[in-house]
């Protein structure tokens, strides 16, 4: 498999039985992934963006098309054919998702959190630790905030976590959905230095961005999406 | 697809019904049943062809209503219940090879005690009420071979200060404790063997909301550090999607969905599923 990632003919649809509806979200997407590519997806809210995404992380579950992702650990894969434990190891080691939500455990703090994505990845204690405090300085996180909850943390805050969790298992593929959103001028260009840092290790990324400006600078290749119908803008 | 890891517990179409079965609800398709009920010899069909497995260090979630069948299920992994029929292996055991539910009551028994353990949603059914708490740990201890006085009350010891009971009250009877000391207490005796599966039914349930903080922060932080496998019934959504990293979705005794929890909450498909899931929303 030559890319990455390529997703073929992908199309998502939900059905409501209770309302008995169906809701159409995307269809026919196409999209290519090479190996440290940056590509960004713009386009309306409500327009099938994150549905891609999700269906990506395997969050969604597809009806037609295929989702191939160049797997270290299973070779070439379709993740819309792939065990559920398939998922949950792609996740812990290679392939990472971050949005402007943190979806956190309760009760857990922000060193807690870092030190477990460390050890999930296979190292041990004092390593990660050590780790942790790299990765949290490095993101700018005040040393105060790092023994707290994360629910208190400001909006910019949490992304910085949320990214930090999601860079220090250093995916392969990582997933933005949205990451910038409801930031303000500054937060947003730590953001930036962060993502082109990522882009510069290599890492291969598909992201959702309101701001236009904000991408333009940074993509690869930019698509467009209007009525669950996908263009490439660029 | 080759399978790239090796489940703990296998489990390979157990059934479980409470009743003789008759012509009418054995012998015709399933639709003949009122739920999961033979109107005619009053049959119930708790656990039908239920299979999955668990895998090494994985918390699985079971969500179902009421009478889904989620506790039954539990009973016949821990043999509480003969089952009907149906298989179930643990790869520790005899390599996976032998079938668990027509293993010797003396093989179950060691089984139990050594390899699995279990916490109930009524502490009276996991607890001698009127026993010490260190007492109930010894219990499991002496029965898994334990006989050393001193090294069980160390063990004992040391499982209850793991789950924050103070060791000063080791030998206070758990009637005399809150709900969710009584949980916890249970927690302790259920780990004190090591086991490789831990089997939670409703654990938290009727506890109030800090309490079963308490409770599933207990659960979640003795899973990381022994990684254990854990196999948790609940009714309740926020236990699931905080735990549970896949989740079964069981109705009238049956597995209807399974997948990723974030996909059973996000993208449920099943119409009893959604309507689950939405009621949570």
């Amino acid at each position: 498999m030559e890319n990455l990632l390529e997703i073929r003919e992908l199309s998502k649809s939900f059905t409501l039985h209770n309302l008995g509806k169906n809701i159409h979200a995307v269809s026919g997407i196409d999209i290519r992934l090479g190996e440290g590519d940056f590509v960004g997806i713009t386009g309306k809210s409500g327009s099938g963006k994150s549905t891609i995404l999700k269906c990506i992380f395997g969050t969604y579950r597809l009806q037609n098309g295929s989702i191939w992702y160049n797997s270290r650990k299973f070779g070439p894969l379709n993740i819309a054919a792939a065990t559920n434990r398939q998922m949950i190891y792609l996740r812990k080691h290679e392939i990472g998702y971050v949005s402007q939500f943190l979806n956190v455990m309760p009760r857990t703090t922000a060193r807690q959190l870092v030190k477990q994505a460390i050890v999930e990845m296979g190292r041990d204690q004092v390593h990660a630790e050590k780790e942790t405090e790299q990765i949290l300085s490095h993101f700018e996180l005040d040393p105060e905030l790092w023994d707290s909850y994360p629910a208190t943390f400001s909006g910019g805050e949490k992304l910085r976590l949320n990214i930090a969790r999601a860079m220090v298992k250093k995916p392969r593929l990582l997933l933005l959905d949205e990451p910038t959103a409801s930031l303000d001028y500054e937060s947003k260009m730590k953001v930036k230095v962060l993502i082109e840092q990522l882009m510069h290790e290599g890492t291969t990324m598909l992201g959702i961005f309101h701001d236009l400006e904000f991408m333009n600078n940074l993509c690869d290749r930019e698509y467009n999406m209007q009525n669950g119908v996908f263009t490439l803008a660029h | 697809m080759t399978e790239f890891e090796v489940p703990v517990l296998s489990i390979k179409n157990l059934n479980k019904q409470f009743g003789p079965g008759c012509d009418h609800c054995t012998n015709l398709e399933p639709l003949t049943l009122i739920k999961n009920y033979c109107s005619v010899c009053g049959t119930v069909y708790a656990c039908r062809d239920v299979s999955f497995d668990v895998y090494p260090g994985e918390v699985l979630g079971i969500v179902g209503e009421s009478g889904s069948g989620k506790s039954t299920l539990m009973q016949c992994l821990y043999f509480d219940q003969e089952t009907t029929s149906g298989e179930a292996y643990i790869s520790s055991y005899q390599n996976g090879m032998k079938n668990l539910f027509e293993e010797s009551s003396q093989q179950k028994r060691y089984i139990r005690n050594h390899l699995m353990g279990k916490v109930y949603q009524n502490p009276l059914l996991g607890l001698k009420i009127d026993f010490s708490s260190i007492g109930n740990i010894a219990e499991k201890l002496i029965a898994a071979g334990s006989r050393n006085v001193e090294r069980m009350e160390d063990r004992g010891s040391q499982l209850l200060s793991k789950v924050n009971i103070p060791v000063h009250r080791r030998k206070e009877a758990p009637k005399n404790f809150s709900g969710g000391m009584q949980q916890r207490v249970q927690i302790a005796k259920a780990l004190s063997n090591q086991p490789q599966i831990l089997l939670l039914d409703e654990v938290t349930t009727g506890l109030d909301l800090s309490v079963q903080a308490s409770v599933l922060d207990l659960i979640k932080s003795l899973q990381r550090e022994m990684n254990i496998s854990i196999v948790l019934v609940s009714h309740d959504l926020g236990v699931i999607r905080m735990l549970a990293d896949r989740t079964l979705v069981m109705l009238e005794g049956q597995v209807i969905e399974q997948g990723l929890t974030d996909q059973i909450l996000e993208d449920p498909q099943a119409p009893f599923t959604q309507s689950l899931v939405h009621s949570l929303l």
